[in-house]
């Protein structure tokens, strides 16, 4: 049986579908990325899996429970949501934003017990922010705040974080940073599904790659089966290259940029230097 | 500061501000005159001498000043923190306690009591039912739309707060212009006057009841202002978390106008304050609020009833005082809240 699966979800806002007949499921330990241009409906489709919207057909299951059905805390427990990067209006300390994680585990009225904080602290210590605990949550960069959600998923102790665009908004470095880290947390047996709108990181970083088009499930297979030329060019109407790199790996090459990349006459530059990593 | 040092501190600061108050006013006393009266009322039971002095202090302290500062206390503490708790549930720092109309139903309920009731109490309740009532229809309102639960919740209390508001200029466009009219009016402005023993006993309980949830819900209210999916994300029900909470805060305000009518600034301007001394986050912020807005109020109180010669409305001198400062606060407060 899969962790998560979808079944024949539909759902619109007034006359246009914004999904028809979604199905897909998710195995524990996988990193499912979905791809989709904007309004395809992909963070419908998060926040439907999330429980946060009924959708008006079909339905989402837990370990075989109907998501629908199961108690906001008890959903909590399983499901962690990592928006997308927001600003906050008030500025909390970073360690208590962490902190919020073990609501779900607390009865009505309650205090956080030193065994939360200490959570909530070794969470950060995992990312890597240890040293942000004290800093308020809105004076630090795109990165760390991005961070900082993840740690409250993981505070949460959920197996399943959903994450909406998770690079958006950060520089390369913190894209590529970021990206590793939901690896090696992958590694460990959490389960990841996150939107995307980069296909390149879905290659890097995926088990499985599902495409949305217009409310549509139009792939749905392996990161390497999923993103091809055909299938890019039905997805975003733009002629891209899927190439293999010299060494290993796959990158995604836009052909309308290969005419205009500056670095045409670089040519032997570049195959210099992919001869001395080989 | 820890926290706990800062919330005795002001505690401690609050107690010996409640004590200097209960020394001032029209007739003279001194704490030593308070000394006397607490030892003689505790341990003598009235057996000592000097009977007839204290029985007249008795009757200024505990009659009339004591009544008044505890109305001033916990008015402005229920103002400071229902409005923190405002704050926190809209996620906007500029939102006061009559975001969803109790302020404007409340002022219409008190008008239509002034007319029409025999009796003070009366009044009080007419005024709270009515600042219940607004906040019920701005609830109501908002969920006959579909849309963003924050905004609907705003919109619905901007229409209400405007409905009740036309209601009052009817009331008071009717009302008997000698005697009636300048009553709404001078009720409308805030003030303490009026309060005595009985007030405070009944108004007492729900009040502290009221702020107890607030200060009990405080880790829902940080999750809160995350916003209502991230909330729900947490295992929040949100729908029922906010509908207790907005309960809480709208008992609170409506007793406060209903002991003392419209004192405004208060809920605006004191979570400001304590935010900026202790942070946002609520577990702290709103006990903090509580006793800055306790003193606070208390403060401004002592000034409107022995500043001038006749006493100042109590709501126009929390205005006078509550803009300034906040103009002060705004400059400073840019950061923290984006």
């Amino acid at each position: 049986m899969p962790l998560l699966s979808v079944d024949g979800v539909g759902h619109g806002y007034g006359q246009a579908p914004v999904l028809e007949n979604v199905s897909l499921a998710v195995n524990r330990g996988e990193i499912v990325s979905l791809l989709g241009p904007n309004g395809s409906g992909k963070t419908t489709l998060l926040k439907i899996m999330l429980g946060l919207i009924p959708p008006n057909q079909g339905l989402v299951r837990l370990d075989g429970v109907c998501v629908a059905d199961m108690a906001p805390k008890r959903l909590a427990r399983r499901l962690a949501y990592v928006p997308q990067l927001h600003r906050m209006s008030f500025a909390y300390r970073v360690l208590d934003v962490a902190l919020m994680g073990r609501l779900p585990h607390k009865s009505m009225f309650y205090k956080y017990a030193k065994s939360d904080l200490r959570l909530a602290e070794a969470a950060l210590e995992k990312l890597g922010i240890g040293h942000l605990k004290d800093r308020p949550y809105t004076d630090i960069s795109g990165g760390e705040r991005q961070l900082t959600l993840i740690a409250r998923a993981l505070t949460q102790g959920t197996d399943i974080f959903v994450m909406d665009e998770p690079v958006n908004g950060l520089d390369y470095g913190n894209q590529i940073r970021l990206l590793a880290q939901i690896n090696d947390l992958a590694q460990e047996g959490y389960t990841f599904i996150k939107t995307t709108h980069f296909p390149d990181h879905a290659l890097w970083l995926s088990d499985r790659v599902v495409m949305l088009k217009q409310g549509r499930v139009i792939a749905d297979h392996s990161a390497a089966r999923a993103v091809t030329d055909a299938n890019l060019y039905e997805l975003y109407g733009a002629r891209i290259n899927v190439v293999t790199m010299p060494g290993g790996g796959v990158i995604c090459m836009p052909q309308a940029m290969r005419h205009t990349c500056r670095c045409q006459n670089l040519g032997p530059r570049i195959a210099l230097s992919h001869a001395a990593a080989g | 500061m820890r926290p706990a040092v800062l919330i005795s501190s002001l505690g401690a600061l609050l107690g010996v501000a409640a004590l200097i108050s209960l020394t001032l006013g029209r007739y003279p006393t001194t704490l030593s005159d308070i000394l006397y009266f607490a030892g003689e009322r505790f341990f003598r039971q009235g057996g000592g001498p000097g009977g007839q002095r204290l029985q007249m202090l008795g009757n200024i302290f505990v009659d009339i000043r004591l009544p008044r500062i505890v109305a001033a206390m916990l008015i402005g503490s229920s103002l400071s923190v229902s409005g923190a708790a405002f704050q926190a549930m809209f996620i906007n720092p500029l939102v006061s306690p009559g975001l969803l109309g109790v302020l404007a139903g409340a002022s219409f309920g008190a008008a239509v009591g002034i007319i029409f009731a025999k009796t003070w109490l009366a009044v009080q309740m007419s005024a709270f039912a009515c600042g219940l009532l607004a906040v019920l229809a701005a609830v109501g309102l908002a969920s006959l739309y579909r849309g963003e639960r924050l905004l609907m919740l705003i919109l619905g209390g901007v229409i209400s707060g405007a409905l009740f508001t036309s209601l009052l200029m009817v009331v008071e466009y009717v009302a008997d212009p000698y005697k009636q009219l300048p009553a709404i009016i001078y009720w409308l402005m805030g003030g303490l006057s009026l309060i005595d023993k009985e007030t405070i006993g009944a108004m007492s309980i729900p009040l502290l009841l009221g702020m107890g949830v607030l200060f009990s819900m405080a880790t829902y209210l940080n999750v809160l202002s995350m916003g209502d999916e991230e909330a729900r994300s947490l295992g929040v029900n949100v729908k029922a978390v906010r509908l207790l909470l907005i309960s809480a805060a709208t008992m609170v305000s409506a007793l406060t106008v209903a002991m003392a009518g419209i004192i405004g600034w208060v809920g605006l301007v004191i979570p400001h304050i304590a935010r900026m001394i202790v942070g946002p986050d609520n577990r702290i912020l709103l006990p903090t609020a509580a006793l800055i807005g306790a003193f606070y109020l208390l403060t401004v109180d002592g000034m409107a009833r022995l500043l001038f010669r006749a006493e100042v409305p109590l709501g126009i001198l929390t205005s006078l005082v509550g803009i300034p400062f906040f103009v002060l606060v705004l400059r400073k407060a840019k950061k923290g809240w984006h």
